[in-house]
C-alpha cells in the first residue's frame, strides 16, 4: 500500500519559540500565529466539556447548573461572564464566576466542592478540572458582547477599593506589586510585553482574554489561576481561591475594562 | 477510544480547508513530574483523512509535535453533502476517528 | 430580611472581635455585608483582616512575607506619584545605613557565576526549593549581553557596564550600593533589595559585580569579542 502524500497546504502547530530581535517583534510573531488558528482555539474542546457539565444532572440533588443564576437569571448564561464580578443577594458577597460556580455546584446541585475549591486548577498534564471547564464554556457565553461590570452596590466599590490597593501593595523580599511589573506602559518582562493594568487601555486587553488557552500549560487557565500564579512570581504566599483580594482584583480589573468586548477564551503563549 | 476532534471544513473556489482541534497530551517521554520521574512518551504517530473514503493527508507525526494539535490542511474538491473524516493513532495504541459533513 | 441578613445583624449586636474573627477564619467571607459593617467601625483591622484571609503559607512563603516595612508602606500608598519628602528622606536614611560592603574590600568574584545569577529567575517563590541558591534575574529587566537578545525594558540597559565606566573606588562602591538597596539613589524604586533583603549572598553579589566589571566578561564584550573570547 502506497502512503499518499496530499497536495495542498499542511500546517502543523509545533511550539512557537519566538527568539526574535530585542524590540518587542516577539508580539508580532505572536499575533501571526494567532492568525494561523484563525476562529479557531484549544480552548473550544474544554468549552465542550464544560458545556457538558453545565446541563448534566449531578449531585445529592440530582439537579443540573441549568439552576443557576449568575447574575441574570436562572439558567441566563448569555453575557453573564462579561458582568462578574458582581454582589449576590444569596450568598451575601461579591462573587467572581468561579467563586460563583462553586457556590451553584454547592446550593444547587448539594456537591462537596471542599476538594474542587483547595485545587481549582489542573496540574500539567491532567484532564481540565470542573472548573476549568465550566469557566471555559460560560465565558464563551459573553464573546462579542460588552464588558459591564457593575458598581451599582455599596460591596461591588468596596472590592473595587480593595483591588486597587491590593494592585499597589508592595511586599514579600522583592518588594514586588502588580504595579512593579504592570504599572506602566511599552515595557516588557524578558520578551514578553506587559500591560499596563491600572488604566483602561491594558485592562481592557487583558479582561477580555480570560479565561484563555496557555499554550505552555496544554490547558485553559481563569482568571483566579493568573492572580494566583502573579502571586508566586512576587514571591508572595498564596493567593486563596475566591478570596477577597483575588475577587477585589479582578472587579478593580474589570471596572476598568468596562466597555470592552469580550473576547474570551483568548488565545496566550 | 480518546478525546473528540473538531473539525471545520469549508469549501471556496473548489478547494476545501479543514482544520482540526485534537484533545492529545502529546507527552514527548522526556519530561519529568513534579516527582522526577519520566513520564512515559504519549504521542499521535500517525494521522490520516479522508474525503468520501479517498485519502487527502497521511502524516506521521511524532514528539516535537505540541499538546492540542492544531491542524489545517486543503485539498481539491468537495461539494456539500461529502463527507471529510481525520483519524489518529498514538504509540500506547490508542486511536480517534471523528467525520464532519461539508455544507 | 432574609435569615441571613438576621444571622449577621445579631452578630454584629453582639462582640465585634469575635464577628471579625470568624470572617477572617473563613477563606471567602469578606466582601459583603458583615465586611461592609465592621469596616465602619475599625477600618484598618477589617482591610487587615480581609488581607490575611486571602493568602497562606504556601512552600518557603510565609504569611511573615505580607507585613510591610516603611519603604513599601510609602511606596504602596505614593505609586507612581512623589513620596513626601519627610518620608522619602527615611527611606533613603535606612537604605543608605543598611549598606554592608564586602568585608574584605575585594568588589569582584567570578562572572561565570554572575552570569547565571543574571540569566536565572529562581529563588523565593512558593514552589522554589530553599535549598537551592537564588537567582538575580537580573535579564528580567535589563539589557546586558549582547549575546542574549531575551532582555527585559523595565530597568535601564546595562549594556558594557563595565568598559563605559571603569573600576573607580566610586563606582565600585556606587555599583555595589545600587545592587545592595537601589533605594539610597532611587526612592521607591522598583527594583529589588538585592543585599538588603538577602535575595543574594555577599559572594553572589561579587559574582554580579565581575559579570557588570570583567572586561572579559560578554557584558562588556561584542558578539565577535566574546566569540574571539569563547574561541581562547
Amino acid at each position: 500500500m502506497t502512503m499518499k502524500t496530499l497536495s495542498g497546504t499542511l500546517l502543523a502547530t509545533a511550539l512557537a519559540m519566538a527568539a526574535s530581535s530585542a524590540t518587542g517583534a516577539e508580539d508580532d510573531i505572536f499575533a501571526q500565529y494567532r492568525a494561523m488558528f484563525g476562529d479557531d482555539n484549544p480552548a473550544e474542546l474544554t468549552e465542550f466539556q464544560g458545556e457538558d457539565l453545565w446541563n448534566e444532572v449531578r449531585g445529592p440533588k440530582q439537579v443540573s447548573l441549568e439552576q443557576c443564576d449568575l447574575g441574570l437569571g436562572a439558567g441566563v448564561v448569555e453575557g453573564a461572564y462579561a458582568q462578574l464580578p458582581r454582589w449576590f443577594e444569596d450568598a451575601g458577597k461579591v462573587m467572581d464566576l468561579e467563586t460563583r460556580l462553586l457556590y451553584c455546584m454547592e446550593t444547587v446541585q448539594g456537591m462537596d466542592v471542599t476538594e474542587l475549591r483547595q485545587h481549582p486548577f489542573s496540574e500539567q498534564g491532567q484532564p481540565q478540572t470542573d472548573l476549568e471547564a465550566l469557566s471555559a464554556y460560560i465565558a464563551a457565553q459573553s464573546k462579542g458582547m460588552p464588558i459591564a461590570v457593575p458598581q451599582d452596590h455599596p460591596a461591588e466599590r468596596a472590592a473595587f477599593e480593595m483591588g486597587r490597593e491590593q494592585f499597589n501593595f508592595r511586599a514579600g523580599p522583592h518588594d514586588f506589586s502588580c504595579a512593579t511589573c504592570h504599572g506602566q506602559s511599552g515595557k516588557r518582562i524578558r520578551l514578553q510585553s506587559l500591560l499596563q493594568l491600572n488604566e483602561p487601555e491594558g485592562a481592557k486587553a487583558s479582561f477580555s482574554a480570560w479565561p484563555a488557552y496557555r499554550i505552555a500549560q496544554g490547558a485553559v487557565r481563569t482568571y483566579e489561576w493568573r492572580m494566583a500564579d502573579c502571586a508566586r512570581q512576587q514571591r508572595l504566599p498564596g493567593l486563596v481561591h475566591g478570596s477577597p483580594a483575588a475577587i477585589g482584583l479582578i472587579t478593580y480589573l474589570g471596572v476598568l475594562a468596562n466597555g470592552a468586548e469580550m473576547d474570551a477564551p483568548g488565545l496566550k503563549r | 477510544m480518546g478525546n473528540p476532534m473538531r473539525i471545520r471544513a469549508v469549501t471556496a473556489d473548489g478547494n476545501t480547508t479543514v482544520k482540526v482541534l485534537m484533545s492529545h497530551p502529546m507527552e514527548t517521554g522526556l519530561r519529568k513530574d513534579s516527582e522526577g520521574n519520566l513520564v512515559p512518551a504519549h504521542h499521535i504517530t500517525t494521522v490520516t483523512a479522508t474525503h468520501n473514503d479517498k485519502t487527502v493527508l497521511t502524516a506521521e507525526w511524532g514528539a516535537a509535535v505540541s499538546q492540542n494539535p492544531f491542524l489545517e490542511f486543503s485539498f481539491a474538491g468537495g461539494a456539500p453533502g461529502d463527507k471529510v473524516s481525520v483519524h489518529w493513532v498514538d504509540n500506547q495504541g490508542d486511536s480517534r476517528t471523528d467525520e464532519t459533513v461539508l455544507k | 430580611m432574609s435569615l441571613n441578613q438576621t444571622i449577621i445583624r445579631g452578630a454584629l449586636l453582639g462582640v465585634l472581635a469575635a464577628t471579625l474573627a470568624s470572617c477572617a477564619s473563613t477563606p471567602e467571607g469578606q466582601t459583603g455585608t458583615a465586611q461592609a459593617e465592621a469596616a465602619k467601625v475599625d477600618p484598618a483591622a477589617a482591610k487587615k483582616a480581609a488581607l490575611m484571609s486571602s493568602f497562606e503559607t504556601s512552600g518557603q512563603a510565609g504569611m511573615d512575607r505580607l507585613e510591610q516595612d516603611h519603604m513599601q508602606r510609602f511606596c504602596s500608598e505614593y505609586e507612581g506619584r512623589p513620596v513626601p519628602a519627610e518620608d522619602a528622606k527615611k527611606i533613603a536614611a535606612d537604605a543608605t545605613a543598611g549598606v554592608r560592603f564586602p568585608e574584605d574590600g575585594d568588589f569582584f568574584g567570578d562572572w561565570h557565576n554572575g552570569e547565571w545569577i543574571a540569566k536565572t529567575g529562581k529563588g523565593m517563590q512558593s514552589n522554589d526549593d530553599p535549598s537551592e541558591p537564588n537567582g538575580g534575574n537580573c535579564y528580567a529587566c535589563h539589557q546586558m549581553a549582547d549575546e542574549e537578545i531575551a532582555y527585559g525594558t523595565l530597568g535601564p540597559p546595562l549594556r558594557h557596564y563595565g568598559k563605559l565606566r571603569g573600576t573607580s573606588e566610586a563606582i565600585l562602591r556606587y555599583t555595589w550600593t545600587r545592587l545592595w538597596n537601589s533605594h539610597v539613589y532611587n526612592t521607591c524604586s522598583h527594583m529589588p533589595r538585592f543585599g538588603a533583603s538577602g535575595i543574594l549572598t555577599e559572594q553572589q553579589l561579587k559574582d554580579v559585580m565581575a559579570y557588570l566589571f570583567d572586561p572579559a566578561s560578554p557584558v562588556n564584550q561584542t558578539l565577535e569579542t566574546a566569540a574571539m573570547e569563547q574561541a581562547q
